[in-house]
């Protein structure tokens, strides 16, 4: 049984403007200490993805399918069962540090929160953990940082906190929501490592949601790109690259700039925007901006079809797709 | 760190001229409440004819009323009955307006609704108006007009309480919060309520000063502190009608309430500049 099973999950947010179908039938599942890593445009349905694993949507919302978490389905439980997960069974890093952490309690207090009400340690008990974990995530004298507030701290010591607390009551599976988007490049490629070492460490399961393909492939044993709501193509992220075949994934992959490139050479760009939610088209999401769409893309949605062993792809034109890809589909 | 925290607090209370001068003129109340306890220069009580309109002396500082009062132990008993009356108003008003407040933003929803809407209700009456209605209802009376003014000060404090809470609500680290298994009942207590404790604490010292003009207010109409009680509002009314034959006897309790608001207010307005989190994060 795997620890995360997600199938048909689909989420519609009401907005003033009508009911925006943000997720739409999602499936995959996660086993104990696998990484997976979900990439996609803004507002393609990540965040709102890891927030419907986390039971955190707004009120305004309807989410149907079912997330089954130790065999369990999340979507059933009472809020009361839920807050009792929530920091405990499952744990979220937000992106971003700078106002993730309550400015008017101390680090010490914020860290020792969820040690004390998850695992009902007493003040002294959670005060040696709280220093044993700042120490883990590499925060400098962590005795002396207890007392400090957020507002002393920089952006990434900050989201080093955030991630012991995030880790605290070990975790079956984190979901970490853009964890490095808000820091320096620099500081980036660190908080990654530490948060690949930590899951390692406790064979956690990873979520890792990102618009960096490059962050993603660095840090991910299976990918998944979304686009408008739902996942296009998903694979394993050691042949992934290699069996890319969606158009939109193409796109993605052209976009990244990459070394060596001229710097009077232009980055790539896909034409168009991400389509409007509340009024999606039919079919296929992606066929106002696809060079390869056809009258049949319009009618109809394509399903996740099985390209090669774990590799899936919706799209109907997959074997042009993969024979324009050498020259480049948005060249 | 906490040491340099708790001195920059302080250097910021010095720095602001309406938090000292307020805070002066507060803390002058205070003083002249507590001391009427247990000592006034006169006595706020005893009728005596003869000593009737006496000019101020040693013996009566501002002089004595009608019924040969000493003024300034009138207006030093007043002083302890305004602010009697403002504290337990206003407790009143934070006790059940904020915890309205915390509901309506912790539950939204038909809650929310259901306490916005009593509040517009209860809004839609001037608020001299129902303190005389609940008077009449229950009688004139001390402890009617502190229900009164209380009652007028609970919505106040829930709606602002509620505005103030939904905007901590939306902010990140509640999100943390909630995703680190708090419900929502201890969010509120250790994530909503210490980030908008400075402005229920100026409100509350701005309606502390609305609570004695109130006070004063239906004293004068004869529907709070009853006689031989002293308060300042009774203190202008029966002043009013010998308003041509001791013009003083009007100004000297209005002095008080003016001092009173005015003081009140300076140290609203100081407090917001010393407890704003935006200004203290800037040293």
């Amino acid at each position: 049984m795997p620890l995360l099973n997600v199938t048909g999950l689909s989420v519609t947010l009401s907005t003033a403007d009508g009911a925006a179908r943000a997720v739409r039938d999602m499936n995959f599942s996660l086993e104990k200490g696998e990484t997976l890593g979900i990439v996609g445009e803004s507002g393609c349905g990540k965040s709102i993805t890891a927030l419907a694993l986390m039971g955190l949507l707004p009120e305004r919302s309807e989410t149907t399918g079912k997330i089954e978490f130790n065999g369990e389905n999340l979507l059933q439980k009472p809020e009361t069962e839920m807050c009792a997960l929530r920091g405990n069974r499952m744990a979220m890093i937000f992106q971003e540090p700078m106002t993730s952490l309550n400015p008017v309690h101390t680090i010490g207090r914020q860290v020792m929160e969820p040690l004390r009400l998850h695992k009902n340690m007493t003040r002294a008990e959670a005060k040696a953990e709280a220093v044993r974990l700042l120490d883990r995530v590499g925060i400098p004298n962590p005795q002396e940082r207890l007392g400090n507030y957020p507002h002393q701290l920089s952006g990434g010591q900050r989201q080093r906190v955030m991630i012991a607390m995030a880790l605290s009551c070990s975790p079956d599976i984190l979901i970490a929501d853009e964890p490095t988007t808000a820091l320096d490049v620099t500081i980036q490629d660190q908080i990654l490592e530490l948060i690949q070492s930590l899951v390692r460490e406790e064979d956690m399961a990873l979520i890792l949601i990102s618009h960096d393909l490059g962050v993603i492939s660095e840090n991910t044993d299976r990918i998944m790109v979304m686009y408008g709501g739902a996942a296009v193509e998903t694979g394993p992220t050691e042949t992934f690259f290699e069996a890319l075949s969606h158009p939109y994934s193409q796109g993605l992959f052209a976009a990244m700039p990459k070394l060596g490139m001229g710097r009077t050479s232009r980055l790539m760009t896909i034409p168009g925007v991400v389509p409007d939610l509340i009024n999606l088209p039919s079919g296929c999401t992606f066929t106002d901006r696809c060079p390869l769409a056809t009258a049949e893309c319009r009618n109809s949605a394509p399903p996740l079809r099985q390209l090669t062993a774990g590799h899936n792809v919706a799209c109907y034109h997959l074997d042009k797709a993969r024979t324009m890809k050498a020259e480049g589909l948005f060249a | 760190m906490n040491s340099s925290t708790s001195l920059s607090f302080l250097a910021r209370c010095r720095r602001s001229r309406s938090f000292m001068v307020g805070g002066v003129m507060t803390g002058f109340l205070l003083v002249c409440a507590a001391v009427s306890l247990f000592w006034t220069p006169g006595s706020a009580y005893d009728i005596s004819i003869a000593n009737r309109f006496l000019p101020p002396s040693s013996t009566h500082w501002l002089g004595t009323d009608q019924f040969g009062r000493d003024i300034v132990s009138m207006l030093m008993t007043g002083t302890q009955n305004s602010i009697a009356v403002a504290v337990v108003a206003v407790s009143i008003g934070l006790a059940v307006g904020v915890s309205l407040g915390l509901l309506a933003a912790a539950r939204r929803g038909w809650t929310e609704e259901l306490i916005m809407r009593f509040s517009d209700f209860s809004f839609a009456f001037p608020a001299i108006l129902s303190a005389i209605m609940i008077t009449a209802i229950l009688g004139p009376g001390g402890v009617n007009s502190i229900l009164a003014i209380g009652l007028y000060n609970i919505p106040v404090f829930a709606r602002l309480v509620r505005g103030t809470a939904n905007a901590i609500w939306t902010r990140e680290f509640v999100m943390a919060a909630r995703a680190s298994g708090k419900d929502r009942f201890r969010i509120t207590f250790e994530h909503i309520m210490p980030n908008i404790l400075s402005i229920i604490i100026v409100q509350a010292t701005i309606l502390f000063a609305i609570a004695i003009l109130a006070e004063a207010a239906l004293s004068y109409l004869g529907l709070g502190t009853q006689p031989p009680h002293p308060s300042w509002g009774r203190m202008l009314n029966e002043a009013q009608a010998l308003m041509f034959l001791d013009p003083w006897q009007a100004i000297y309790p209005g002095i008080a309430i003016a001092t009173a608001v005015f003081g009140l207010n300076l140290l609203g307005d100081g407090l917001r500049d010393v407890l704003d989190p935006r200004l203290s994060r800037k040293r």
